[in-house]
């Protein structure tokens, strides 16, 4: 693959295709119930690297393994695998021009690459920098997002192909207004961006018009996010790991909701979520395994994804496709591929949508998460309905927790805290999240409506 | 309205060059019946590239939904804002859709399901034309 050397050189594979399970049909998950997530571990959250070693995405990625090592109670050298997204923009990326800091890099044991650990993460770093991990055996990049990550880990954990293994997300963010500057900046445009940024621009507006496409079909507003949009930052201030919580401890009201500013009308600023620093890691293992751990095993009943891998460029042995035949996904590719994904999740994990005590699907940016709840018919609502839902009690004392985790709306860009939460909630150490209904089944993943990839959790192997 | 000039690359040369000559041409697979746009080296649909051709189209449209920037991160497009941004649904096959920000129309008052018809504007750094989309009905 073209650009494996960025990563360390170290010969790390990238996922395969075959990994993947994104087609209908599939049945049962083979693995269902057999492979478990553990321990969790959370670097601090900030806006942007303040250039210390200590707060590097790197330092942080180090932080984030040994505190889900520690949570999980088991030993370094009993870790095996090792699966993470060596890619850690938010859409900042370390300018050309500007000298690398060679006091940062030689904080750590550096690869060939002085920006490994500051903007990028390869393995070869993570295992140079933490020399108690002596036995991991397998490695593998995983692009993108965490739920790429998992589904990779959990079929990688049920193929027998490494049985304790980490699973590292890290996001690094710089100086500087996100995605200004650049290709932005310029008179000219080349490559694929040339679609969109001749009109548009914003990266929620494709999600702005599909929600508008979608409040006229239905007779809805944006107006009826409000609660939906509230909720989660209510749940996100308690989400002691997240960003809002240890920086900007201020609720939001249904009035600041309404009054925010535009950034891609019908699409408002808290419609977007922020871009903040912040390393997240997970224990997978398996079930057999994970029996004898200090948490509760969560056990993974599904992992599956869209037909057109969001990440798919970077997928060995996948020919790339998109999700529809236009620049702009519109409302019907999104329903029809929403639709879809909610099929094979129930389908993969052996479950109707009944059986669902929580979801915490994807929500950076809000106004798709209707999309995803819809197409997974989440309390029993059917295309149209999400908006209406949201008008009733969605808290996590009601009966249809919606995202119980507050997602990136709640807490920051991550797209993490939607699996943590999965995690705890199910694990019953939520805490003031903790959802009033019995934890026993829930769903997670993402990112985007036409692309990403998705999890079933469950407290019981079967 | 000011915008980017798009430098074309092998793949979306012949698109670029026929808005040039004021033509709307979109990539076709022969073999699925299927148009595609933003140009791929493959058809989304079969996955070959050995039936993809140019198809010329009639430059009919129809508004299919529409945005309104407030905030972009495309310098360019700053002095606009904010500005209405459409999506054009061909007439020859709804789902190959191009953006367009609809000049003349007011803002934030766009006709969805409205016909447009393709213009080509040229661009100030290159001069290369871009295609645009007017209301006719
Ligand atoms: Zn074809």
């Amino acid at each position: 693959m073209a650009d494996a050397p960025a990563y360390g050189g170290d010969g790390t594979p990238f996922s395969h295709v075959s990994m993947y399970r994104n087609k209908e049909g599939l049945g049962v998950w083979e693995h269902k119930g057999k492979v478990a997530a553990v321990g969790i571990g959370h670097s601090p959250t900030s806006r942007r690297w303040d250039g210390t070693p200590e707060n590097t995405v790197g330092a942080w990625a180090i932080l984030a393994l040994r505190k889900a090592i520690e949570d999980a109670g088991v030993r370094p050298d009993q870790v095996d695998g090792l699966v993470l997204d060596p890619q850690t923009t938010t859409g900042a990326h370390w300018p050309a021009e500007r000298p690398v800091p060679m006091d940062v890099v030689n904080a750590f044991n550096p690869s060939k690459d002085p920006l490994d650990g500051i903007a990028k993460l390869s393995a070869s770093w993570i295992l140079k920098n933490m020399p108690e991990l002596t036995n991991v055996k397998f490695t593998m990049y995983a692009m993108g997002c965490m739920t790429n990550a998992l589904v990779v880990a959990a079929q990688a954990v049920g193929d027998g192909r490494t049985n304790t293994c980490l699973v590292l997300k890290g996001w690094h963010n710089l100086d500087g207004r996100y995605y200004q500057g650049g290709a932005n900046a310029q008179d000219t445009i080349a490559g694929g961006a040339k679609w969109t940024n001749l009109w548009a621009g914003p990266a929620c507006f494709t999600t702005a018009t599909q929600f508008q496409a979608y409040c006229k079909k239905y007779g809805k507003s944006h107006d009826m996010m409000a609660p939906y949009v509230v909720e989660s930052k209510k749940n996100g201030l308690n989400f002691p790991e997240g960003f809002f919580a240890q920086n900007r401890p201020e609720p939001l009201t249904v009035e600041d909701y309404l009054s925010a500013r535009w950034v891609a009308k019908p699409a408002n600023l808290y419609d977007n979520d922020i871009p903040i620093m912040c390393s997240s890691a997970f224990l997978l293992a398996s079930a057999e395994r994970a029996k004898d751990m200090k948490q509760k095993p969560v056990y993974i009943w599904n992992q599956c994804s869209t037909d057109a891998l969001y990440y798919g460029p970077q997928v060995e042995g996948y020919s790339p496709k998109r999700a529809g035949r236009g620049i702009i996904s519109t409302l019907e590719d999104v329903e029809a591929i929403t639709d879809s994904t909610g099929r094979k999740m129930l389908e993969g994990a052996g479950i109707t949508s009944k059986d669902i005590s929580f979801e915490n699907m994807y929500d950076g940016f809000s106004l798709f998460h209707q999309f995803h709840i819809e197409g997974l018919g989440y309390a029993g609502i059917k295309r149209g309905e999400a908006l209406d839902l949201y008008q009733t009690d969605i808290s996590n004392d009601g009966p249809h927790p919606v995202s119980p985790s507050g997602g990136n709306i709640g807490s920051g860009r991550t797209r993490v805290w939607q699996h943590t939460d999965s995690i705890q909630q199910i694990q019953g150490r939520a805490g003031a999240r903790q959802i009033k209904k019995k934890a026993e089944i829930g769903v997670s993943g993402g990112p985007m409506p036409d692309g990403g990839n998705f999890l079933v959790w469950s407290a019981t192997p079967s | 309205m000011p915008k980017q000039s798009p430098i074309p690359d092998a793949m979306d040369k012949p698109f670029w060059d026929a808005c040039n000559e004021g033509r709307l041409v979109i990539q076709n697979c022969k073999a699925c019946n299927l148009m595609q746009h933003p140009p791929q080296r493959d058809c989304n649909s079969c996955g070959s590239g050995a039936n993809l051709e140019w198809k010329q189209v009639s430059g009919r449209g129809k508004i299919y939904t529409y945005g309104v920037v407030y905030d972009s991160p495309v310098a360019l497009l700053q002095a606009d804002q904010p500005y209405n941004v459409a999506i054009i649904q061909l007439a020859e096959d709804h789902e190959v859709n191009m953006l367009s920000h609809l000049p003349g129309v007011p803002l934030d008052e766009v006709p969805v399901g409205a016909t447009v018809q393709v213009i080509f504007e040229p661009t100030q750094a290159t001069g290369q034309k871009v295609p645009e989309w007017k209301v006719v009905s």
